[in-house]
């Protein structure tokens, strides 16, 4: 992973110092809260509805065991004992006070975190496939160009004030779990017929009030010409995004309007200008800088099977569902990926208490190189566990409550935090994944279900990703009264696609019937072996439609 | 954001959030900032309800709140209570959490 040098913590130190400041010229009079409202912002600080809510920037997902551990501790003696793990990997503290924050963004920066440009019109966090060094069939570990790109995009002076957010998102596999066509750049890493590592760039996905699926701006980007390329896309959209309406201010609506060509040969002769001059060619000794901090840990040479992860299956039939939804072959013989789900029955997606994440950060510790992941669907991983040591792991898991074995399923959900927390929700989400989850709490219905993702977004932002939930449900608000739309057919992966909304919205007493109905209209009309989205794919809206509204 | 005042609201109270820590907070009819919707007092007709926002918003009230506003509450036999979704979760705290915010609060009292 990835560790500070000097330059690393000075930054960070600085920047929190100067923050405090700031606080302490804001509860002091000496600062207007327009004044202040930008400066907290850029240091990840918002306001809503109950108090402050500070998120914390998880680069490209991957943590340490301390870090974890850090997390673990700010939840305690900052918060309410909990933290909100998000769909941009990173983790959101619901209770902090404001004069508390520089101390607290002090204690993380121990850590080598922060909560930079986790806000505000800059360069969001990178985010990147939590699978990352530990699956098979990569062209190289996607956290390395990750990390290149966070280097570039930190405080780059030109793009502090952009039109709008940017958010940047990398996979370097055939199955993108990255979402990467949803995001303003989605970067594939790819190796082309020389042999040669370059990169696939798309430009202009998002969700939000008016979604679109990315465009491929450039089939294979030399390695070290990337960031020359990203700056020629940025420059393009910082001079011609619109900054008159911040409805469509996003990238997205640029490429859209100006059409793919346009953009795609604005962006060529803006690249040839920057390559050009040299200035951003990334010497080839800072890319082996880098990668070394990602190297493979060093995995222990080991049989492909392992009898004592065989027979715990055959001893445990609760260990064997878990290994069935949960655990994911590694790259490595004789090692596993262990998915961790946030998403408990009943529970709250992607809350973990302390002690939760204390657990979690001993297990890395112990038996996965001291790694963590945190997922855009909003669970956490163990990249490198042992076979032999699977079984431990999920025990200690299952003792906290963090073993449920459901990824991928029904109510393995995304919800944002909705009316219950946010300021901009017109509608509650996270009761309805609740309710969904309790709906459809059997796993055996759930496994015969089969992989269906269930997206809910408690207002038009879709910071819950519900245009592209398979099934995805919208709140809206209705003069006070909350009401929920649905819609069918999207996906956020490699096949991204934006879901087609049903018809008229449901009550809140309706809604959780109405998904009901929509499962089982698929149930009953399934060809073998089809998952939800294939049905959908090949049915249409049609048969849905007309179970639900007739 | 949600709309926080219906058009034609008859009752209406100004509310906020504290400065220190983002605590939800209402304007009293002695002219301060309490955390008890209970206690935060109610303008009767429009006029009323800018007279009370006035109130709310001296020179300096940047100084103990943020962005205060008017909005909507209803008679509840002798009481009031928040119109909408929002105000009343505002006032209670999360309905996912029910051991947190003020109706955690009021239960432990």
């Amino acid at each position: 992973m990835y560790r500070y040098d000097e330059f690393d913590h000075k930054l960070v130190a600085d920047r929190v110092n100067q923050f405090r400041g700031q606080v302490e010229r804001r509860v002091s009079g000496a600062l207007s809260e327009d004044q202040f409202k930008p400066l907290r912002l850029m240091n990840g600080v918002y306001l809503q509805l109950h108090a402050y809510m500070l998120r914390v920037a998880i680069p490209y997902g991957t943590l340490r065991s301390e870090q974890m551990q850090m997390l673990a501790h700010i939840a305690r003696k900052y918060d309410r004992g909990y933290g909100h793990f998000t769909t941009r990997q990173n983790i959101q503290y619901n209770w902090p006070a404001l004069d508390k924050i520089p101390d607290l963004l002090d204690e993380l920066a121990c850590v080598e975190m922060h909560a930079i440009q986790t806000s505000g019109n800059c360069i969001r966090n990178v985010t990147s496939d939590q699978y990352a060094g530990a699956i098979e069939g990569e062209a190289e570990d996607p956290r390395i160009v990750s990390e290149i790109i966070r280097q570039w995009s930190t405080f780059h002076p030109e793009f502090t004030y952009l039109p709008r957010k940017f958010k940047i998102a990398v996979t370097a596999h055939k199955n993108d779990r990255a979402a990467i066509k949803l995001h303003d750049i989605g970067i594939v890493v790819k190796q082309n017929d020389a042999g040669e590592i370059g990169y696939e760039v798309h430009v202009g996905g998002g969700q939000g009030r008016t979604p679109f699926v990315a465009k491929k701006m450039n089939d294979f980007v030399p390695k070290a010409k990337l960031l020359a390329y990203l700056e020629a896309v940025m420059r393009v959209y910082n001079m011609l995004g619109r900054r008159d309406n911040s409805y469509k201010a996003r990238i997205k609506i640029l490429v859209h309007e100006t059409g793919e060509e346009e953009m795609r040969r604005m962006v060529e002769e803006e690249f040839a200008k920057i390559d050009a001059s040299e200035m951003l060619t990334v010497p080839q000794t800072e890319i082996d800088r880098i990668s070394a901090y990602f190297a493979p840990p060093a995995f222990e040479t080991l049989p492909a099977d392992s009898q004592a992860f065989t027979q715990a299956q055959a001893d445990d039939a609760d260990f064997a569902r878990f290994v069935r939804a949960n655990v994911v072959a590694h790259k490595q013989d004789g090692y596993a990926i262990v998915n961790i789900s946030l998403k408990p029955i009943g529970g709250v997606p992607g809350d973990a208490t302390d002690a939760q994440m204390d657990v979690i950060a001993d297990l890395a510790e112990r038996f996965s190189h001291d790694e963590v992941r945190v997922t855009h669907e909003q669970n956490l991983v163990l990249p490198h566990v042992k076979l032999d040591d699977v079984k431990t792991v999920y025990d200690a898991l299952a003792a906290h409550d963090l073993a449920t074995a459901n990824l991928g399923l029904i109510s393995d959900q995304i919800a944002c935090p909705g009316l219950d927390y946010c300021n901009l929700a017109n509608a509650r989400s996270i009761p309805l994944a609740q309710e969904i989850s309790e709906r459809f709490s059997d796993l055996d219905r759930q496994y015969d279900i089969g992989e269906l993702k269930i997206k809910i977004s408690g207002c038009i932002n879709a910071c819950g990703h519900h245009h592209v939930g398979h099934i995805g449900i919208l709140g809206v608000d209705k003069k006070g009264t909350e009401f929920y739309q649905i819609s069918l057919g999207g996906a956020a992966d490699e096949n991204a696609a934006i879901g087609q909304i049903t018809g008229r919205a449901f009550t809140e007493e309706d809604i959780v019937d109405a998904i009901e109905t929509v499962v089982t209209t698929y149930t009953d009309l399934r060809a073998d072996g089809e998952r939800f989205i294939d049905t959908y794919n090949r049915l249409g809206m049609a048969p849905f439609k007309e179970r639900l509204y007739d | 954001m949600a709309q926080h005042a219906a058009k034609g609201a008859r009752f209406q109270a100004v509310t906020a959030n504290r400065l220190s820590d983002g605590e939800v907070v209402y304007f009293s009819a002695d002219n301060r900032w309490v955390e008890r919707f209970t206690e935060a007092d109610v303008a009767d007709g429009t006029e009323a309800a800018e007279a009370l926002l006035a109130r709310a918003m001296p020179d300096d009230f940047e100084a103990h709140v943020l962005e205060p506003y008017l909005f909507e509450v209803l008679e509840d036999g002798r009481f009031y209570k928040p119109a909408s979704v929002r105000e009343t979760i505002r006032a209670a705290g999360p309905t996912v959490r029910l051991d947190l915010g003020k109706q955690a609060e009021a239960k432990a009292e």
